[in-house]
């Protein structure tokens, strides 16, 4: 048993609080900061798992939005599907189906990664784009799941404690998935492992000499990034309980990247900060009406001109008192 | 320099921070107790449908305009708060519920696209704010729920509008049918304009298919000639209906081809030219309409705006008048039901506006015979307009109005 830190009981504090959101927050905030809360957890998640891929280990992967969309969709086929036949969606479904969610966009992302990360270069960017186009473009001929119309009526992820009737999201199953897939990936990260990911960012051809198998270290790295969307495709599908294959079109896969690189590539506090900020940017310009986007622009152009590499860097936000990590360059 | 670097990425993050917090408190303070009556809008106002959600937008504040000119709802003001979805569904829920939960609007108008409409109506549905979808066409959207309407007719019904029109106007009793098989729009005209010709006593040759971008319609036309029809009804978008008249011209098919909104573009009559001549279709609204509803409606957009009105904007004007008509005769009603909805929502009188908006839903699904521009609108059990659609001939490049069907 390791000793405890206070980084280690900061964590267990914070980990309760958002396990409780849900019993406090509906008191205290009204459901349309509660959207904007879970969104940002979705867009945590979302960036954390592409930084694994671009940040870490350095490939290009511009197919994020593909993943999501198919855990997204797979999550709600299997909780409207089975929940007809069930005549109701139990807690246990919603695990199920989120889970297979990530499962089967983690499959995809092995099919993809094992051929197209086997070379160098920018392979990996093209068949990611390609991959995510005729993920959206399957989905939208299949029509048991709404095709171009739309895949309506999912089951929302009901308050976790407090009982409540009216169907609004879990803040608490979003935020703790969110805090659980960014620990997750931060001792990934911080495991022997992870420093091979480290390495082949690096130097491929050093890493490989040092006898680190560089495809599987690419594919794993690819694979759990997968998996990770693909859970927050789920999450996303059972908040906002409608689902639309123009939601995960190849802008959406550039907005998550812009995450990760305004956070910096190689920070996962800065991916984390980030995915927050530019969830709350837009919606906090809303006054400025037709300006929004403009101003949305402008603030990240000027962001990235101050800090070319991004808010953080390849460091990470630590508490003052928190001892330095292995993960110090 | 004095401080580490660590340190000035820790001042850079917290400052960002800070000033997004600030920016957030700052929106979220705006707004006082005046006596007006907040309606919500949401549409693109940017993004790949940005062009619809302007017009419908424009029409929206014309009808509250002219509203507030003739001294507003029983003295009281409306006022339009409008946010942008980028054309997106879930930036569209997003709007939706600040609209409703942060903003306390009365009730929301949009959106154009069904896929927005979809994604914003549950909210307003989940808190009991009527929803007025100006043009979202597509079946589903107002079974969302019973707060959700809508002022323009559903995809098929203009199946029902068509076979009318062939059968009493044109008087064709033999008609052949050429759609788009990947297409839902198309499919399901096709079943309800055959279902509705052969009730009226018609009779349908030939039923072709085709799918979407093809270029090459030669073989069906082939065979839907050999039953020689005397009229082909084409429940397709512009471009194939385009192409399709060019090559029926061309196989010296001379009878004349019909179909449905998904005609209305200027690019149609660029690639089918010629060939379209006293050609018709079916679409919501006629700017040529000689009614004086329409040809008001028409100036007052012009003189505001400086351009001409489309259907979008018509639409849109009409969502509006009726969900204002609705809220007059609430005032009149239930002055008490009238008051809690003015100004903003206070934990004080959240009951009060909770059953006054349920009234108004009441009100608004009672709608009958309302004279719109876009036609008398009636709301049915579906909450769907039962509504006129008006039939444009082809001449010369130009579309003009022919006549107005009453469902």
């Amino acid at each position: 048993m390791k000793r405890l830190t206070p980084g280690t009981i900061l964590a267990a504090l914070a980990f309760a609080a958002l396990l409780g959101a849900d019993f406090y927050a509906p008191r205290l905030i009204n459901p349309y900061v509660y959207q904007i809360l879970w969104l940002c957890g979705i867009n945590v998640i979302l960036a954390s798992s592409l930084n694994l891929v671009n940040g870490f280990t350095g490939q290009f992967s511009i197919g994020h939005a593909g993943f999501m969309a198919l855990g997204g969709y797979v999550s709600a086929a299997i909780a409207v599907f089975a929940g007809h036949a069930l005549g109701g969606v139990p807690a246990w479904l919603f695990l199920v189906s989120l889970l297979s969610g990530g499962l089967v966009a983690a499959l995809a992302g092995l099919l993809v990664g094992l051929p197209s990360l086997r070379l160098r270069g920018d392979y990996l960017a093209i068949v990611t784009l390609g991959f995510g186009e005729i993920i959206r473009t399957l989905i939208l001929n299949v029509d048991a799941v709404g095709g171009a119309r739309g895949f309506t009526d999912i089951p929302i992820l009901r308050l976790l404690l407090s009982g409540a009737s009216e169907p609004t999201p879990s803040l608490s199953i979003v935020s703790c998935t969110a805090f659980l897939s960014v620990l997750i990936i931060y001792r990934m990260i911080h495991s022997p492992r992870g420093r091979a990911f480290v390495a082949v960012r690096e130097d491929e051809v050093a890493a490989e000499a040092l006898g680190i198998d560089t495809t599987r270290t690419k594919v794993t790295a690819f694979v759990v990034g997968a998996f990770f969307a693909g859970l927050a495709g789920g999450l996303f599908a059972h908040t906002t309980g409608y689902l639309n294959p123009s939601s995960f079109q190849f802008m959406k896969s550039i907005e998550i990247m812009v995450m990760v690189v305004l956070g910096g590539m190689g920070s996962l506090t800065g991916s984390v900060l980030a995915a927050v900020l530019l969830t709350v940017l837009p919606e906090a310009l809303r006054a400025a009406q037709g300006y929004r986007m403009v101003l949305y622009s402008a603030l990240l152009i000027v962001l990235m001109l101050a800090r070319p590499q991004g808010m953080f860097g390849s460091t990470e936000l630590r508490l003052p008192w928190a001892r330095k990590g292995p993960g110090k360059p | 320099m004095i401080f580490s670097r660590e340190f000035r990425v820790r001042t850079v993050a917290a400052s960002i921070l800070v000033a997004t917090l600030g920016v957030m408190a700052l929106a979220g303070c705006q707004g006082g107790g005046k006596a007006v009556l907040k309606v919500g809008e949401y549409g693109s106002m940017t993004g790949g449908q940005a062009n619809f959600g302007i017009s419908t937008h424009e029409g929206i504040q014309q009808a509250v305009d002219e509203q507030n000119a003739a001294g507003g709802i029983a003295g009281i003001p409306v006022e339009v708060t409008k946010y942008d979805d980028q054309s997106k569904a879930e930036e569209a829920q997003t709007a939706v519920q600040k609209l409703v939960n942060q903003d306390g609007v009365i009730s929301v108008l949009g959106e154009v696209a069904s896929s927005n409409s979809l994604a914003g109506g549950p909210v307003c549905q989940r808190a009991g704010v009527p929803m007025i979808s100006p043009s979202s066409t597509n079946e589903r959207v107002t079974k969302v729920g019973d707060f959700i309407f809508r002022v323009c007719f559903i995809d098929p019904f203009q199946g029902n509008v068509m076979a009318k029109f062939a059968r009493e106007n044109l008087k064709l009793s033999n008609v052949a049918i050429l759609k788009d098989l990947k297409s839902d729009y198309s499919v399901g005209l096709t079943d309800v304009f055959a279902k509705s010709f052969a009730a009226a006593g018609g009779k349908i040759a030939v039923i072709q298919t085709f799918s979407k971008d093809d270029q090459d319609f030669r073989a069906q036309l082939t065979s839907i000639k050999a039953t020689n029809p005397d009229g082909i009804f084409i429940p397709a978008y512009y471009t194939e209906v385009g192409l399709i008249a060019r090559q029926a011209r061309e196989q010296g098919i001379t009878a004349p081809l019909f179909g449905t909104d998904g005609w209305e573009s200027s690019k149609l009559t660029e690639i089918g030219g010629k060939a379209l001549d006293g050609c018709y279709f079916s679409t919501h609204q006629s700017m040529d309409n000689p009614d004086p509803l329409v040809q008001n409606f028409v100036k007052g957009y012009e003189a505001k705006w400086g351009k001409k009105p489309d259907a979008l904007a018509a639409l849109g004007y009409d969502s509006a008048k009726l969900l204002m008509s609705c809220l007059t005769e609430l005032a009149k009603q239930d002055p008490e039901g009238f008051k809690a909805l003015q100004g903003n929502a206070t934990p004080v009188n959240r009951d009060a506006r909770k059953a006054a908006q349920k009234k108004l839903r009441d009100l608004i699904a009672a709608t009958k015979d309302f004279a719109g521009v876009t036609g008398k609108i009636s709301l049915d059990a579906d909450r769907n307009a039962v509504k006129s659609a008006v039939v444009l001939k082809i001449k010369d490049s130009a579309f003009s109005f022919a006549t107005s069907i009453q469902p």
